[in-house]
């Protein structure tokens, strides 16, 4: 047994953070928040330059073929800058939807492009307000041609390739397409969101040419097995998160004075911190387990997924609320920092299903492990 | 990073597990003995075969063995749930890091071995009337006299005291000085003359805990542990190994009898599990004490490499009781009226969930109340400063005192 990253691991995390410090400091989240650009492309490039895109991507298809340990330190680090790049939509989804389902041909044509940036990758499912099942799903696929709509797609305004989840009529009801956004028959119209510096867009898809990614009928599978091994990536991001407004809400507390005293002598806003500081650690723990599951491939991995999740979800909720209730007034304004980590912390929680629903799933995989 | 046990760790997991297989007590030997004979039955067995303390020096007691063979070893140890045990926990877990940490090498040796046979068995005196959270406030008091202190005053909360063998004992030796300057630590004989023991009835109509009176009694100055004076120190070893082996209360026994409780209980005939709400508090309990658990884990990690754990222990109880008394709490409102009803025969788990709700509000003070153990967080691991202090500086015997 052993339960910590290696020093490998650690290494490649203190890189990323001083990268992030340097050409992700808060001004440039803040220049995506206040312009017109949906994300900061730049960035994105440099990213991609770094490697941290082609991070799990066998070397066969231009990736460094390196492990999900590897990816969760770099999530964790993404996730404390709040960068705003289409990272988690093109490495987190649509990577690993080609890792795991796709052809040696759809690898060998959009790995390689994915890896190097060139490419930007989404996942779209959800068609409105409601929890997406394979028995509501609208979108149809049919002889190559897709026709339906799909809401809250992150990055779909600026990706060029998208798995769509589509009704199927038989096997689990859903099949994968893979769509390129340039075609004809798709129409991108941008939606405001609630972290303008993280895009979505309602993609609208008129006889628009799809191949299947992985066999039809079995769409669902595909896609529960990939929101597993996201979710562990997704949980290291609000990780991440998560301590960078823990940390934030402490220093200001420290120089804040009130009625004599740094208000973080304060038993009140002591026990506010201690409780994020709990919930970050726990977050933190289920995190390892989540990254070890997702690593080896082990049996349990949809209850250690979704326990990592839920726990993080709640955490960087916790804490993005709290930072702002710690700064006072100022927190509530334009002009400070509070508002990124509180709007990342509620797009992250929903990006990939909701709180609810992953803990649904959790309960699932605790009914099945009890059963066996 | 790896779960799954190494070659030599699973060579250990099997010895371990073939030994208590042979070895564990059955029903049938422990039928005729009260608790304390069967406690320390099976802590002399696993003794005198080297299972008892592993991780203490083998010349000590113990195996020698590293953390995570410690962790394995409970882990086998836990599959026999009804196997005796918990009077040697603060001897053990306490009052023997102490000493290996304090004594001279002539008390380890005479001790430490007697505490890992469960031979004899160890309280710790130090909460007090007027000393709980502010503990250094304690104000029983030693004088010297001779080669001897003597000692005046009372102590509470003392788990144990009243088949304890030995105790330790925190006590104030100056009250001229600021009120951490002045203690001071011993162990002492606890069939001392002059020591009176008393027991505390709890809100559960248990009493697992004493007060225990000192009139006179008399202790040998090679008792101390560290120099005079240097008493608060001493007692944080001991602290910081109480905040480590105070765990939630059962929460991951309990957390397993509410997920089969929800299943065999209905709710407008379906099964509780069932219900979306049911789920969601099901999922937070199990983030939680799965959090625990890999946190612990990664404690272990700090340990095996020869660092000490640290202040970050503390949220194990204070995550761990809180969730143990709102399992409890739910899963007596998943019986409906029936859940009121605390019967071995009647009630699910035979009653667990309702002990369990009249146990739990001592382990959120014991050792440290949520509110203690907050402020640990917030000021030894995220830095915070304390709140101005009243006492601070100013001799013990000029402190403003309340009527207790």
């Amino acid at each position: 047994m052993n339960f910590e990253f290696s020093d490998e691991q650690n290494l490649l995390r203190e890189q990323a953070h001083g990268f992030l410090a340097e050409h992700c400091p808060m001004s440039k989240v803040r220049a995506v928040l206040d312009g017109e650009q949906s994300a900061d492309l730049e960035l994105w490039h440099k990213i991609a330059e770094m490697g941290w895109t082609a991070t799990t991507i066998p070397e066969e298809f231009g990736g460094l073929g390196l492990s999900h340990l590897e990816l969760a330190v770099i999530a964790e680090e993404l996730g404390r800058a709040v960068a705003p790049t289409p990272f988690s939509s093109s490495v987190y989804l649509a990577t690993e939807a080609l890792l795991l389902a796709g052809s040696t041909e759809q690898k060998e044509r959009w790995l390689p492009k994915l890896a190097s940036g060139e490419a930007i990758g989404t996942f779209a499912i959800s068609e409105g307000p409601s929890r997406t099942t394979p028995a509501n799903l609208q979108t149809t696929a049919k002889s190559g041609a897709l026709n339906g709509s799909k809401s809250a797609v992150p990055d779909g305004d600026i990706a060029d390739v998208a798995i769509v989840v589509a009704k199927a009529d038989g096997g689990d009801g859903a099949s994968l397409q893979l769509v390129e956004l340039d075609g004809k028959g798709v129409n991108i119209r941008p939606q405001r969101t609630l972290d303008f510096s993280r895009s979505h867009a309602r993609l609208t898809f008129t006889d628009a040419p799809c191949e299947p990614l992985g066999h039809p009928g079995e769409g669902w599978a595909h896609t529960e097995k990939l929101f597993d091994r996201a979710a562990v990536l997704f949980a290291w991001e609000q990780v991440g998160g998560a301590e960078a407004a823990l940390e934030m809400a402490k220093e200001y507390a420290m120089g804040r004075y009130a009625f004599g005293r740094p208000i973080a002598s304060y038993q009140a806003i002591k026990h506010k911190l201690a409780e994020a500081y709990v919930k970050n650690t726990l977050a933190r723990s289920n995190g390892y387990y989540g990254a070890w599951a997702l690593n080896t491939g082990a049996a349990d991995l949809p209850l250690a997924a979704a326990t990592a999740r839920v726990s993080a979800t709640q955490a960087y909720y916790y804490a993005s609320k709290e930072n702002i209730q710690t700064h006072g007034g100022m927190g509530y304004t334009w002009e400070f920092d509070c508002q990124f980590h509180y709007r990342r912390a509620k797009l992250l929680s929903v990006n990939i299903g909701s709180e609810g629903l992953w803990q649904d799933k959790l309960v699932t995989a605790l009914e099945q492990s009890n059963a066996a | 990073m790896d779960f799954n046990d190494t070659p030599a760790e699973a060579a250990f997991r099997e010895e371990a597990r073939a030994w208590l297989k042979d070895n564990a007590p059955t029903e049938a030997e422990l039928a005729d003995l009260n608790f304390m004979q069967q406690s320390k039955l099976w802590q002399k067995r696993k003794y005198d075969a080297g299972w008892a303390c592993i991780r203490w020096p083998k010349e000590y007691g113990g195996r020698g063995a590293t953390a995570i063979e410690q962790v394995i070893w409970n882990q086998e140890e836990a599959k026999y749930p009804d196997l005796p045990g918990g009077v040697f926990s603060i001897g053990q877990g306490m009052a023997a890091p102490t000493l290996m940490a304090w004594a001279k090498e002539e008390h380890k040796q005479r001790y430490l071995p007697k505490l890992a046979s469960g031979e004899e068995i160890w309280c710790q005196l130090f909460s007090e009337p007027a000393g709980g959270s502010d503990l250094a406030a304690l104000r029983t008091k030693a004088e010297k006299d001779g080669d001897e202190w003597v000692i005046n005053g009372q102590k509470i909360w003392t788990s144990g005291a009243h088949y304890s063998d030995y105790g330790i004992l925190v006590v104030r030796t100056d009250p001229n000085v600021p009120k951490h300057k002045g203690l001071s630590y011993f162990f002492l004989d606890m069939k001392s003359p002059g020591v009176e023991t008393k027991p505390i009835k709890q809100l559960s109509g248990d009493a697992n805990f004493n007060e225990v009176y000192f009139t006179d009694v008399r202790i040998p100055d090679s008792q101390r542990l560290g120099e005079v004076g240097q008493g608060w120190q001493v007692s944080i070893t001991t602290l910081m190994n109480e905040r480590a082996s105070i765990g939630g209360g059962g929460a991951g026994s309990d957390f397993r009898a509410l997920l089969d409780l929800a299943q065999t209980v209905t709710i407008n005939d379906k099964p509780a599990i069932e219900d979306a709400a049911v789920r969601a508090k099901l999922a937070d309990w199990h983030c939680k004490r799965s959090g625990l658990k890999y946190t612990g884990y990664r404690s272990l990690s700090a340990l095996s490499r020869g660092e000490t754990p640290g202040p970050e222990n503390s949220i194990g109880k204070l995550v761990g009781a809180p969730m143990a008394q709102d399992m409890a709490s739910f899963a007596m409102d998943l019986m409906e009226m029936s859940g009121a009803v605390w019967d071995e025969e009647d009630s699910p788990a035979e009653g667990l969930f309702q002990a369990t709700f009249m146990a739990i509000p001592g382990f959120r003070i014991a050792g440290g109340t949520d509110e203690i153990m907050a402020n640990i967080i917030a000021e030894r691991v995220l830095g915070m400063p304390q709140e101005p202090r009243l006492d601070k500086g100013i001799p013990f015997n000029e402190v403003p005192t309340g009527a207790g």
